[in-house]
């Protein structure tokens, strides 16, 4: 199936193709090393894992252009990975070390990279939606050419700020791409339980907003979507909205007993769907790659994630005089 | 090399869990994603995956075994070709693998509250029974609910999913879609939805998933629930709850750990309660839904799974603006309230070695607040500390002493010390979370300051 889609893309380079298997599957296995970080205890608290979205993190972030922002909410460590920062920083975070992102203050919620243009990780549901705007306005007022990416999810979508936003968003004519991850699920509660609008991106076009609706599960698919939201905010037009359709294989968070879903429905989406499968099909059908050399991919990969995990049980806890720093900018 | 499949924290206050049931067994060739086992924990019945492959060699831990502790080896996994002679020289007991990390949150929550002595809120010889929080909660609101038929559940993941916090855990199948509502994650409007139904003749209890969410709603509590009756002259007001958990659970991060009892507390027109034990829980509750004011109903996650006695009565409530005094003594007035009370409680038994006799009062309904009880005990012990989770300035213990000073000065053998968490964000590191939240020394250390020993 997916081959048969590969063939029908043009233009995509095996070295490409590559790219994204491997970044693709950077998330997958350090998501899970972290889950597994939290059966031991090394990692407390909430932790939101990014399993079976990966396509839409790596497929956007091929579509951005150095400098460009962007901000999500707490699932967050796919985002970070795939903006280039560092598995080990991110890590150290998700355990509460000095050298984490965020010196072991933030956690698994609150991470933030100036130098990567990562805006956040922020726990409080559809709050990203205006930072994202905001962060876009900012891009127009200094005219520097920038666009943000504004990540939420289907459950984030009915907060009445996201449309607010929209309204000054095209008002506006703001560099703001916002991407609707829609997962089909908030929590436990499914989509259609949430709303009876038939789709969630036709929703801008109350604002004048354009959109569309995306595979997620197919990267390809997602990094075009990109390239035009991208062209459209780049050139001054203002706002554009992406629903990306994708599935959360885990829970919501760890604590998530999943009740409201057969294991058969994620059974199937990891059977027929899987975002990395489809990549790991073309570039095997399209003999851009060998078995062995996905072999050494996948161990090059794991080292990187032992690594990280490595660092991330060694660096040490933060000193308790950064209880008091960073409260106030000047202190 | 064979590798030691440990028992799983499966939440974020999860210590350990009853190994429900096995779904491998020895022999078993398992790949990562398999479901291992079902796992109870203090929340719910989870399913535990392998993240390695291989071949389950031993189980280590029967089916059907409680409090296994986190970290605990459960089983054995094989690689390929080995043999379960290699499970058994393995299987020796896991070295800890956790750091103090996973256990630093608990125990800065200070120790397990016990049961609660002899009590104005029912008579002595009353027929009592176990029950947690949680259940006190649950209890509270079904009794209502079966007594009223005005009387609804709102909120996110509060009927299918049975509570994020397993609060309204069966309410659903006994009341039913049209009385325990499903809302969609939208705080502001659901809120003022409620209040309105409340002008209009309903009594809503609104739940917050957290109160940190409750920030998004705020402006219908305070604006539209709070201030209408007097607005319209005494015509129309909110009758309603609107409750959930408030303050910090475990290792959750700044904006998911914040508590706002002296947010509230400031606001004229709305009533605020914590409750610290099951009793409270229930009786509190069941007034909470009765009265005729917007109430704020301030609960503990880390409170929830607590067990207590609660009297096996037919409709016991508790009324508001009554503070309980847990524990009687001499020498200091300790005041604090929700999970407060059990750093002030274990301070108390701890005092009592050192020969200091403390007096221990439970607000429970913040406001109106019951100074006359509080003044009352200053006056017999001349000192007063008071014990907080929240931030310094304008904390409950600010308010506290305020009143004290103005009503009480003379009495006073010590300036009034108000214990608070730090003055910070909430860390998220487990060492610096632990330093940020107060502990039992601290409000040993206070008591003893105030009685100058
Ligand atoms: C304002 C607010 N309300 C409730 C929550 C609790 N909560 C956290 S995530 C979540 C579900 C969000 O679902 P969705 O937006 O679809 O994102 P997903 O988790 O699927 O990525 C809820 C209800 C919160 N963090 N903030
Ligand atoms: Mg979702």
């Amino acid at each position: 199936m997916s081959a048969k889609k590969a063939d029908a893309k043009p233009n995509v380079s095996a070295e490409e193709l590559m790219g994204h298997y491997r970044e693709m599957l950077l998330i997958r296995r350090f998501e899970e090393k972290a889950g597994q970080l939290y059966g031991m205890g090394l990692i407390g608290g909430f932790c939101h894992l990014y399993i079976g979205q990966e396509a839409v993190v790596v497929g956007l972030e091929a579509a951005a252009e150095e400098g460009d922002k962007r901000v999500t909410s707490y699932r967050d460590h796919g985002h970070m990975l795939a903006c280039g920062m560092d598995p080990k920083g991110v890590m150290a975070e998700l355990t509460g070390r000095t050298g984490g992102y965020s010196k072991g203050k933030g956690g698994s919620m609150h991470m933030f990279s100036k130098e990567k243009h990562f805006y956040g990780g922020h726990g409080i549901v559809a709050a990203q939606v205006p930072l994202g705007a905001g962060l876009a306005f900012a891009d127009k007022y200094l005219g520097n050419g920038r666009v943000t990416f504004a990540y939420f999810g289907d459950g984030a979508a009915n907060q009445g700020q996201v449309y607010e936003t929209y309204n000054m968003a095209e008002l506006w004519d703001l560099p703001v791409v916002f991407v609707i991850e829609n997962n089909q699920y908030a929590m436990g509660m499914s989509v259609k339980r949430s709303t009876k609008s038939p789709s969630l991106w036709e929703r801008g076009a109350a604002y004048g907003i354009p959109g569309e609706e995306v595979d997620g599960m197919d990267v390809l698919a997602v990094k075009a979507a990109g390239e035009r939201a991208v062209a459209h905010c780049r050139s001054g037009k203002g706002p554009y909205i992406l629903e990306v359709k994708t599935y959360r294989y885990r829970g919501h968070s760890m604590s998530d007993p999943a009740k409201y879903r057969t294991r058969e429905e994620v059974q199937k989406m990891k059977d027929e769907r899987d975002p990395i499968d489809q990549v790991r099909d073309m570039l095997l059908t399209g003999k851009h790659a060998s078995e062995d050399d996905l072999k050494a991919i996948d161990k090059e990969i794991k080292a990187i994630v032992n690594d990280a995990a490595e660092f991330s049980k060694t660096s040490p806890e933060p000193d308790l005089s950064e209880l008091w720093t960073d409260i106030y900018a000047d202190q | 090399m064979a590798i030691e499949i440990l028992m799983p924290a499966l939440s974020p206050t999860m210590e350990e869990g009853t190994l429900a049931k096995w779904l491998v067994k020895e022999g078993d060739t398992v790949s990562s994603g398999d479901i291992l086992a079902e796992i109870e924990t203090d929340k719910a019945t989870m399913e535990f995956e392998a993240v390695d492959e291989g071949v389950i060699g031993k189980i280590l831990i029967a089916a059907g075994t409680e409090g296994v502790k986190v970290n605990t080896a459960i089983a054995v996994l094989l690689e390929d070709g080995e043999d379960a002679s290699a499970a058994v020289a393995s299987s020796a007991p896991a070295e800890a693998a956790a750091p103090a990390a996973a256990k630093a949150p608990a125990e800065a929550k200070g120790p397990v509250a016990t049961s609660v002595p002899q009590s104005p809120d029912w008579a002595e010889g009353t027929k009592m029974k176990q029950m947690t929080v949680r259940e006190a909660l649950r209890e509270g609101m079904s009794e209502e609910m079966r007594r009223d038929e005005t009387v609804y559940l709102m909120g996110e993941e509060v009927g299918e999913y049975q509570g994020a916090y397993k609060i309204s855990q069966g309410m659903l199948d006994e009341f039913g879609p049209k009385r325990v509502v499903d809302t969609p994650i939208t705080e502001h409007g659901f809120a003022g939805i409620a209040v309105g139904s409340a002008m209009a003749g309903l009594r809503p209890i609104v739940e917050f998933m957290t109160f940190n969410f409750a920030m998004q709603a705020v402006d219908h509590i305070i604006n539209s629930a709070a201030k209408t009756l007097y607005m319209s002259g005494g015509q129309m007001g909110a009758p309603m709850v609107f409750r959930g958990p408030n303050g910090a659970a475990a290792r959750v991060g700044a904006q998911h750990s914040q508590d706002y009892t002296a947010w509230y507390m400031q606001i004229p027109g709305l009533k605020v309660v914590s409750p610290y034990s099951a009793a409270d829980a229930k009786g509190l509750m069941k007034t909470a839904i009765r009265d005729n004011n917007p109430v704020i109903f301030l609960e503990n996650e880390i409170m929830y799974g607590k067990s207590f006695d609660v009297p096996d009565v037919d409709d016991f409530t508790i009324p508001f603006g009554k503070a309980k005094i847990e524990r009687e003594g001499t020498d200091v007035t300790i005041v604090s309230f929700s999970i407060g009370m059990t750093y002030a409680l274990a301070a108390a038994d701890k005092l009592a070695e050192d020969g200091i006799s403390a007096e221990v009062i439970n607000l429970r309904t913040i406001r109106p607040m019951d100074t006359e009880t509080i003044l009352a005990s200053v006056r017999k012990t001349n000192r007063c500390v008071t014990v907080e989770e929240g931030w310094p300035q304008g904390s409950v213990g600010g308010f506290i002493s305020g009143v004290i000073m103005q009503e009480a000065f003379d009495y006073l053998d010590a300036p009034v010390i108000t214990l608070t968490g730090k003055d910070v964000p909430m860390p998220y590191a487990a060492n610096l979370e632990k330093h940020a939240l107060l502990t039992v020394d601290e409000v040993v250390d206070a008591c003893k300051k105030v009685t100058y020993r």
